[in-house]
């Protein structure tokens, strides 16, 4: 069905939005959540496995502590209550990326639940409601194959490989947001940018979208100002921070031309595809009953002391709000700065450059600037540019030697995104290095002068500011590998001007 | 009164993807019911002071540090599965999505 969609601005002052997320979290631990396999990414298919995992008849899972301790962290660095007594729960499908034929999943006794979770969104703080946080089983990787196309239209079988299945999985689910009107596709990627930063900071998982570490779901619906919150559908597939806001909008604008039209909203699920920004319908979803839950009997109640939930609590590190709020104050940045910072997602590596020994200042220069410039070109995050804070950091340390003008500077820069080695040695092997032979800088001022007799004159009647053309000559001569404030000094002398 | 309906029983024949037939559906949706009726049976006589329990044993945090323990080569993993490719599991396409979490 093609439809001309609304203009965001009439949706928004027609329909209220109300979203929800879900977020899946792979935990970094050793090994699988019910299992002694090992966890660890890209291993060869079926080499990660053992009669647990693969639900062989007789073997029997054990919980990993180190699993629940991360659920229980994560539990309560959003604000949860976490539960005294709880199970795990067995959900029934049938489809063969779990080879048991259900996940161990937890159903109606999460171990945290209602909590919350404050984002900045234009300077607001919008507190996002925490419904629960539970823990379940991640499952295999299928691959479809056969077929005339290989793919998995037209795929008569799947390939099915059980590395994944079993690593432990964290789900965190929001209470319904409403209330954010023209603002929910940002709130809803503030949410998702927030909560993978609090995870990060505790350790427990390296939250990395692009590898799935991290996935979510979108829940959207529209709804008459003053009537009942509408049906909703969730969007699955959203692989990037970009694309959680971006699915939130077309999914928006998607649902207002349909019930413009008259229509209804059907229930269920839709994929994101990241190159059109549109979602298309998935399966309609099975209800909850169908997937029959019950009691895992095959694990028994999970019952986490307080005394030891308490201790957990106590050693939650800095959140990240609060720590972005110490940097701030420290880098001495306005609000309106640090914004910028965090738009660029450049907090962690201003601070470990900074680390590193260059200035706050220095730090924030290259990587709001250049290296900011560099990664919005080719598409990618800040953090993936290729350049290190050390690198950074040893970058800036041969500026303030005066090894490297600022030009220079960002030649070498270049280098280290292209992966040519570390500053230094990019410096040494480019010959970047400032001329700092001082026979070789005057030679470079005395032809300058020479050749350019009027300016000369110019200056030596005092008319200072004309040196700065022959500070350009000289600059030229020496392909700009020459401070500038050294070759102006050397000019002034050489003219007999005092600066 | 039935406690399980011949419509309930396709319902879960269809959601476990087995086929059934219709003289099928009667044989087991009456069988069914018998099994049902028995353990309705344990409900009647569950007092108030008696709470509901899913485990036969009255333990609980039974948990495994995360330390990592040998697993199959890839040959035993596959040894018992109908059929394999690319040292994979290879089963009939299920017309689906991923459907868990």
């Amino acid at each position: 069905m093609t439809t001309t969609l609304p203009a965001y601005d009439e949706v928004v002052a027609r329909y209220e939005p109300v979203i929800g997320l879900e977020t899946h979290v792979e935990l970094g631990t050793n090994t699988k959540m019910f299992c002694g396999c090992p966890t660890d990414f890209g291993g060869e298919p079926n080499t990660r496995v053992c009669p647990v995992c693969l639900g062989l008849p007789g073997s029997l899972p054990v919980a990993n502590k180190a699993a629940i301790e991360a659920t229980i962290r994560i539990g309560l660095a959003l604000n949860c209550s976490i539960a005294t007594w709880c199970r795990f729960a067995r959900k029934n499908y049938f489809y063969p990326d779990m080879p048991k034929n259900f996940q161990i999943s937890q159903y109606d006794e999460p171990l945290c639940v209602d909590g919350y979770l404050d984002v900045e969104v234009n300077g607001e703080t919008v507190r996002i409601g925490i419904e629960r946080v539970h823990l379940e089983e991640d499952t295999g990787k299928t691959l479809h194959v056969g077929g005339a196309t290989g793919r998995i239209h037209g795929a008569t079988e799947s390939l099915v490989d059980y590395n994944r299945a079993g690593i432990p999985l964290v789900e965190i689910v929001t209470k319904p947001i409403p209330g954010t009107a023209a603002l929910a596709p940002e709130v809803a990627r503030a949410y998702v940018t927030e909560l993978r930063d609090v995870i990060r900071s505790l350790g427990v998982s390296d939250v990395r979208m692009e590898e799935g570490s991290l996935r979510c779901d979108v829940n959207t619906s529209l709804n008459l100002p003053g009537q009942e919150w509408g049906t909703r559908t969730e969007t699955k597939n959203v692989n990037s921070l970009r694309s959680v806001e971006r699915a939130v909008r077309s999914e928006m604008l998607r649902q207002a031309a349909v019930l413009d039209a008259g229509g209804r909203i059907t229930q269920e699920t839709r994929h994101f595809h990241e190159d059109t920004g549109d979602t298309t319908p998935g399966r309609s979803k099975e209800t909850a009953t169908d997937y029959r839950y019950f009691p895992e009997p095959d694990l028994v109640p999970l019952a986490p002391d307080p005394a030891w939930v308490a201790e957990l609590k106590a050693a939650l590190p800095e959140l990240p709000r609060l720590h972005r709020r110490r940097l701030q104050q420290a880098w001495g940045l306005s609000d309106a700065d640090m914004q910028s910072v965090l738009n660029a997602g450049a907090v962690e590596l201003i601070e470990a450059t900074v680390a590193a020994g260059a200035t706050p200042a220095a730090a924030r220069k290259w990587w709001l600037g250049e290296l900011s410039r560099r990664a919005n070109e080719s598409g990618v995050e800040l953090a993936d540019i290729g350049a290190t804070p050390a690198q950074v950091a040893e970058l800036q340390g041969l500026v303030d030697a005066g090894k490297l003008n600022d030009k220079l500077a960002r030649t070498v820069l270049e280098g280290v995104v292209a992966g040519e080695g570390s500053p230094t040695e990019i410096m040494t092997n480019r010959r970047l290095e400032v001329v700092s032979d001082t026979g070789a800088l005057t030679a470079a001022v005395d032809e300058a002068i020479a050749a350019n007799p009027a300016i000369a004159d110019k200056v030596r009647s005092g008319k200072v500011a004309a040196a700065g053309a022959l500070v350009g000559a000289v600059m030229k001569t020496t392909r700009g590998q020459a401070d500038a404030q050294t070759v102006r000094t050397l000019i002034l002398e050489r003219l007999g001007v005092s600066a | 009164m039935a406690a399980i309906s011949r419509e309930e029983v396709a319902h879960l024949a269809r959601l476990s993807r087995l086929a059934v037939t219709e003289e099928e559906l009667d044989t087991f949706a009456g069988q069914l019911d018998v099994i049902l009726q028995a353990v309705a049976q344990v409900g009647e006589v569950a007092a108030a002071d008696i709470p509901p329990t899913s485990h036969s044993v009255p333990l609980t945090n039974v948990l495994r540090e995360d330390v990592v323990t040998p697993c199959l080569t890839p040959e035993e993993a596959l040894s018992g599965a109908p059929d394999a490719e690319e040292q994979r599991f290879r089963v009939p396409r299920i017309l689906d999505e991923d459907v868990a979490s």
